[in-house]
């Protein structure tokens, strides 16, 4: 091989492999989103019987949690990159509150659905879309909180540096993905299906 | 690390026993995650269920070779079909055509390893489970008819068939769950394909320098990450209506069996591209080598295969023709059809353009591949003819459909995959398949293929529907039948043939040494087998065929390419 | 040594050859076949089908003749022969015109192709329904087949009866497709495509038999264990035997006094659950109308023969020849299915 000449062009620089595979990931997932949606979007006032989207509250204050804890993560990765871990854990420790509060958000809305409201999963063809797919979303929240907290712990125990600041923009990719995704199904959900 | 044998501390012999070293060996292949190991475990894995999907495709075959046979009853029939459709695309198809690619990427590219080396082993492992959970159902469940609860709704599993009201065993729940899990390792790997191919090329292998086997599968892995997920996404709604009372294909709710329909085959129409993509990797590099010239119109096969890609997700309801849609979406279907023809032609014609003024050597692999373009030739054709919906209208569910879809899957991309380990099992085992095993293996399945085959498009035409366990005896069927069975019998001669080759070739094999075709890709500049880092120094490339600049110094691609 | 390229070609031509022969013998035959083809057909939907195939079959033809033919040309004429095999061959990496004409072509093809191919689908799918039409309701059921006449209020099963519609007087069926539970498909070859029942998805279709007789398909979309099993048989009459045949079905239920306890075996079992004969009190609707039972050539959805060993062993145990089939065994004793038997013997 190194009988091959060695061309001008030094520079030799590939995509980072944890971005593209988040990357890749983001697609499939997104994939399976559409489907989702597509769905609700299809069902919207075929349910046979029961309860309507008249229901449904719209979660002015959870969106804002969430979408907001899109631009403290962002603030986080700008701390680690600048090597500012204390301001790095703080902003991260708001990204996880903020994501918490969603989720508990979305329990209470929840609950007053099925006890107050009577709709399960299986009342109706609503039901089923509603909570399929905000529950969908909801679990993709689940999952980015487990990785918020690992990453808080590693922080609390002082084992986070600057050198690790690809790898936390690579998981906040993800992060922000749940918000876009957030977007799209709140405006089905709550604008577009009521 | 995982190649290397365990510590064995206080042990005063000077050599492990044989138990322990078997152990030893068992536990490194259990704890790999070297993508040469890892692709090696996928393939033999498919060949595995190769097998088992053949003897279920049997079973059939002696069940329809006579009219009202009673060899097997029709529940156990059902799930034979069933079975051998779901294995032969799930358990035989996409493992194996990964494992080539698990294999091989890296060392086009020359890499060290693929870029998530541990998503890679989970990923395999996941596929691997899922096909054991499907075939436990065989033995587990209350199986309502003493034959387990294998799956019996057809590999396509329509709604409202597979609600908890028509299908109350856990046939339905096995063939969900498996593929769930298993679809996770697909989307493992397929990611891990893209973050490989992007990400970790050697210096100087820019995208349009590497080896169509690799564009092949980087586009094959995108493609699948939008597949597989509608697939994963309505088999959860599956679930969801079967087990929390849900009603996304409940008609009686509102619910609405086409839509299974559409989120089926939005998955399963790309899902055949996803299968036969990697066979054209494959021709890619088999073709070019035997012909002795490097293909023809490399960025034409690139364009063709991303559009191929790409026109391949907007023709789904062509398998939908007799559903009621509108006169208006019939006829977009059958544009959309007929234009994802046209790359797929243009692949055929650089086939032959490459083979055109070569010399070509027809050593086994090369005798898989021509037969592999004629082949293919006639399964777009009968596609062409299936795409026109009028005639679909007669021909849909019929074994015209049938022998259509085995026309690509047996005889492109099963006779591919032949072809390619026949051309890598010397890099991957140092060893050479013996050639006079397999022309015989060739020529056995050529014949045995096209007895089938052929046949099959005609006891179509004459109405025989697909997915029953017999047939009238008057309906002038019999013979036909009796023939499309006879001719299983020798595909199974000739495939039993090759598992002999392999193993015997594995141990008494003419030695490979590097590069036993002369060829001219990364992968055949390492020892064969290569070792665990692959390349000791990381390689630098100027040219599509590296060790073709090597070889002829004087006269080096990387003069001519565009 | 020669490869097979060229055998298979020969292998191709000889098929298409049979192809042809089978079309042109099965074709140029009138009405009704012995084997109930795609290539005979005897209805306007499956002509147009017909023709149009033939059209794309000699386009694909042509493609398949041309592309292989190159490939036996290519197998045989560049074939490695020493000892010229040591030299490389001039290597061609590519060549735009060639890559373009190619690229031209099937597209040409493909839009004539199409054109040609849309022009039906709009011929057969969006035929003007003529005043003449016959509506017949069909409701598929595992695993067997409704029909409903709304315009006589006659209800039948698995036996489907359309007048004959000649080209000078047409007098087209057209046919409503329901389900009562899952998918299935109505596929009569000689008649024209089929299209599939599919529950909550009304479908509708056409047929316009031009000869009379009887006519043969099945269910063409996997709907459960006797799949298999849910044949259909089409007769198509003449103008008089239709109207004879209406008239009868407009009838009761034949009252023999002769087989009184036959009638009271059924009336009392759980038969009246699931079926209906009209005149009695059984108005069960899961089950096929039995109400004319005996103007039918089969039972169980053509598994088997009309005859009274055949209806006493159905009766018995329907699992016998339609394992899976939905009617449960009734646990009667020989003598209860006897009276049965003779009872539904008498039901013209």
């Amino acid at each position: 091989m190194s009988t091959i000449p060695i061309f001008a062009d030094e520079n030799w620089k590939l995509p980072s492999r944890g971005r593209v595979g988040m990357l890749s990931l983001i697609i499939g997932e997104s994939a399976i989103f559409t489907i989702f949606v597509v769905a609700y979007v299809y069902y919207i006032g075929r349910s046979a019987y029961g309860p309507t989207p008249r229901i449904l509250d719209v979660p002015y204050f959870n969106t804002v949690c969430l979408l907001s804890s899109s631009l403290t993560i962002w603030l986080a990765e700008h701390a680690i990159e600048r090597g500012k871990i204390r301001a790095f854990g703080l902003w991260w420790a708001v990204t996880l509150l903020l994501g918490a509060t969603f989720l508990v958000g979305t329990g209470i809305e929840w609950s007053r659905l099925i006890v107050v409201e009577g709709l399960t999963i299986r009342t109706n063809l609503f039901g089923t879309t509603f909570y399929s797919l905000v529950g969908l979303h909801a679990t993709h929240v689940v999952v980015g909180l487990v990785g918020l907290s690992i990453v808080m712990l590693f922080t609390l125990f002082g084992r986070i540096e600057q050198r690790h600041a690809e790898r936390i923009q690579v998981f906040a990719l993800y992060w922000h993905f749940v918000d876009a995704v957030w977007v799209v199904v709140f405006t089905v959900v709550y604008i577009v299906g009521r | 690390m995982a190649d290397q044998a365990l510590p064995i501390s206080g042990s005063l012999a000077a050599t492990p026993s044989r138990g322990a070293a078997l152990l030893e060996w068992l536990h490194a292949w259990v704890v790999t995650v070297d993508h040469k190991k890892l692709g090696i475990l996928y393939v033999v894995y498919a060949l595995f269920f190769l097998l088992i999907g053949g003897a279920e495709a049997i079973i059939i075959r002696i069940q329809l070779a006579v009219p009202n046979a009673h060899f097997v009853s029709p529940e156990v029939y059902n799930e034979m079909f069933t079975m051998h459709g779901t294995t032969m695309v799930f358990l035989v198809g996409m493992p194996m055509l990964f494992g080539f690619a698990n294999y091989l990427v890296p060392l086009m590219i020359g890499a060290r390893d693929m870029a998530f080396p541990r998503l890679n082993a989970f990923s395999f492992w996941m596929t691997a489970f899922g096909g054991l959970l499907l075939y436990f159902s065989f033995v587990g469940g209350f199986g309502l008819y003493g034959m387990g609860s294998a799956p019996d709704v057809g590999w396509w599993a329509y709604a409202p068939l597979t609600a908890k009201a028509f299908s109350p065993g856990h046939n339905t729940d096995y063939w969900a769950l498996a593929l769930i899990v298993s679809g996770f390792g697909t989307l493992g790997t397929a990611i891990n394909i893209i973050a490989t191919i992007i990400s970790m090329r050697c210096r100087g292998m820019t995208l349009f320098r590497m080896p169509l086997f690799a564009w092949l599968m980087l586009v094959v892995s995108g493609l699948t990450l939008v597949t597989i997920t509608p697939l994963t996404a309505a088999q959860i709604m599956l679930l969801i209506d079967r087990y929390l009372g849900g009603h996304f294909f409940d008609t009686q709710a509102g619910g609405s069996a086409v839509v299974w329909m559409h989120f089926f085959w939005i998955f399963g129409h790309p899902e055949v591209y996803v299968l036969v993509l990697p066979a054209f990797a494959i021709a890619n590099e088999v073709i070019p080598v035997f012909s002795r010239k490097a293909i023809f119109g490399y960025p034409a096969m690139v364009s063709a295969s991303v559009g191929i890609a790409f026109v391949s997700m907007a023709v789904w309801a062509h398998h939908m023709f007799t559903v009621g849609m509108t006169s208006v979406g019939n006829a977009f279907f059958v544009l959309s059809t007929m234009m994802v023809g046209i790359p797929t032609g243009i692949k055929i014609f650089n086939w032959l353009a490459t083979m055109w003024g070569g010399k070509i050597r027809f050593a086994t692999p090369m005798l898989f591949c021509t037969a592999f373009v004629l082949q293919f030739l006639a399964a777009g054709l009968t596609g062409i003819m299936l795409s026109v919906a009028p005639w679909d209208w007669q021909l849909h569910n019929s074994y015209f459909v049938i022998a259509h879809f085995h026309y690509v899957l047996v005889g492109a991309i099963v006779f591919c995959i032949f072809s390619a380990i026949y051309y890598w099992y010397p890099k991957v085992t140092g060893r050479m398949l013996s050639e006079k095993l397999g022309k015989w293996h060739f020529w056995l399945f050529f014949i045995g293929f096209h007895v089938t085959f052929d046949t099959m498009h005609f006891v179509g035409l004459l109405g025989m529907p697909r997915s029953i366990y017999t047939y009238e005896a008057d309906r002038g069927w019999n013979t036909l039948n009796m023939i499309v069975s006879i001719g299983g019998i020798i595909q199974a001669v000739a495939v039993l043939l090759f598992v002999w080759n392999l193993v015997d070739s594995y141990l008494h094999g003419a030695e490979a040494g590097n590069d036993p075709w002369d060829a001219w890709t990364l992968e055949w500049s390492t020892p064969s087998p290569p070792p665990p880092y692959n390349f000791a120094i990381d390689p630098v490339v100027r040219s599509r065929r590296p060790l073709w600049d090597i070889k002829h110094p004087n006269d080096p691609d990387w003069k001519y390419e565009r | 040594m020669h490869t097979g390229r060229s055998l298979s070609s020969i292998r191709y031509l000889l098929g298409l050859c049979f192809y042809l022969m089978l079309s042109v013998r099965i074709g140029l035959a009138q009405g009704p076949q012995a084997v109930p083809s795609t290539l005979a057909p005897d209805s306007t939907p499956a002509h147009e089908i017909q023709s149009l195939s033939h059209f794309v079959l000699l386009i694909t033809g042509a493609i398949f003749v041309v592309v292989a033919g190159l490939l036996v040309y290519i197998v045989i004429k560049f074939r490695a022969r020493e000892p010229d095999a040591q030299h490389e061959p001039p290597q061609v990496y590519g060549s735009l015109q060639v890559e373009l004409a190619w690229t031209v072509i099937p597209v040409l093809i493909v839009v004539v192709l199409f054109l040609t191919t849309a022009r039906i689908i709009f011929a057969i799918q969006d035929a003007p329904k003529p005043k003449s039409a016959l509506d017949v309701t069909v409701i598929g059921h595992q695993f067997w087949w409704e029909f409903r006449y709304p315009k006589f209020g006659i209800v039948t099963a698995n036996e489907l009866h359309v007048p004959v519609s000649p080209e000078s007087d047409p007098k087209p069926t057209y046919l409503q497709l329901l389900s009562a539970d899952v998918d299935h498909s109505f596929w009569v070859p000689q008649l024209g495509g089929k299209t599939d029942l599919i529950p909550n998805h009304p479908n509708q279709m056409w047929i316009d038999p031009h000869h009379t007789g009887l006519y043969l398909g099945q269910c063409a979309q996997f709907c459960g264990v006797e799949h298999a099993k849910m044949l259909l048989r089409v007769y198509v009459d003449t103008p008089g035997q239709f109207a004879a045949w209406v008239k009868n079905q407009e009838q009761p239920g034949v009252r023999d006094a002769a087989v009184a306890s036959g009638r009271h075996v059924f009336e009392t079992q759980a038969c009246v659950n699931c079926h209906t004969i009209a005149g009695t009190i059984a108005k069960g609707t899961f089950g096929p109308d039995l109400t004319h039972l005996m103007s039918r050539a089969t039972i169980a959805a053509g598994a088997a023969a009309n005859t009274p060993d055949n209806l006493r062993a159905w009766i018995k145990d329907p699992n016998a020849f339609k394992p899976g089939s939905l009617m449960p065994a009734m646990q009667l004793n020989d003598e209860e299915v006897n009276e049965l038997v003779a009872y539904l013997s008498t039901l013209h």
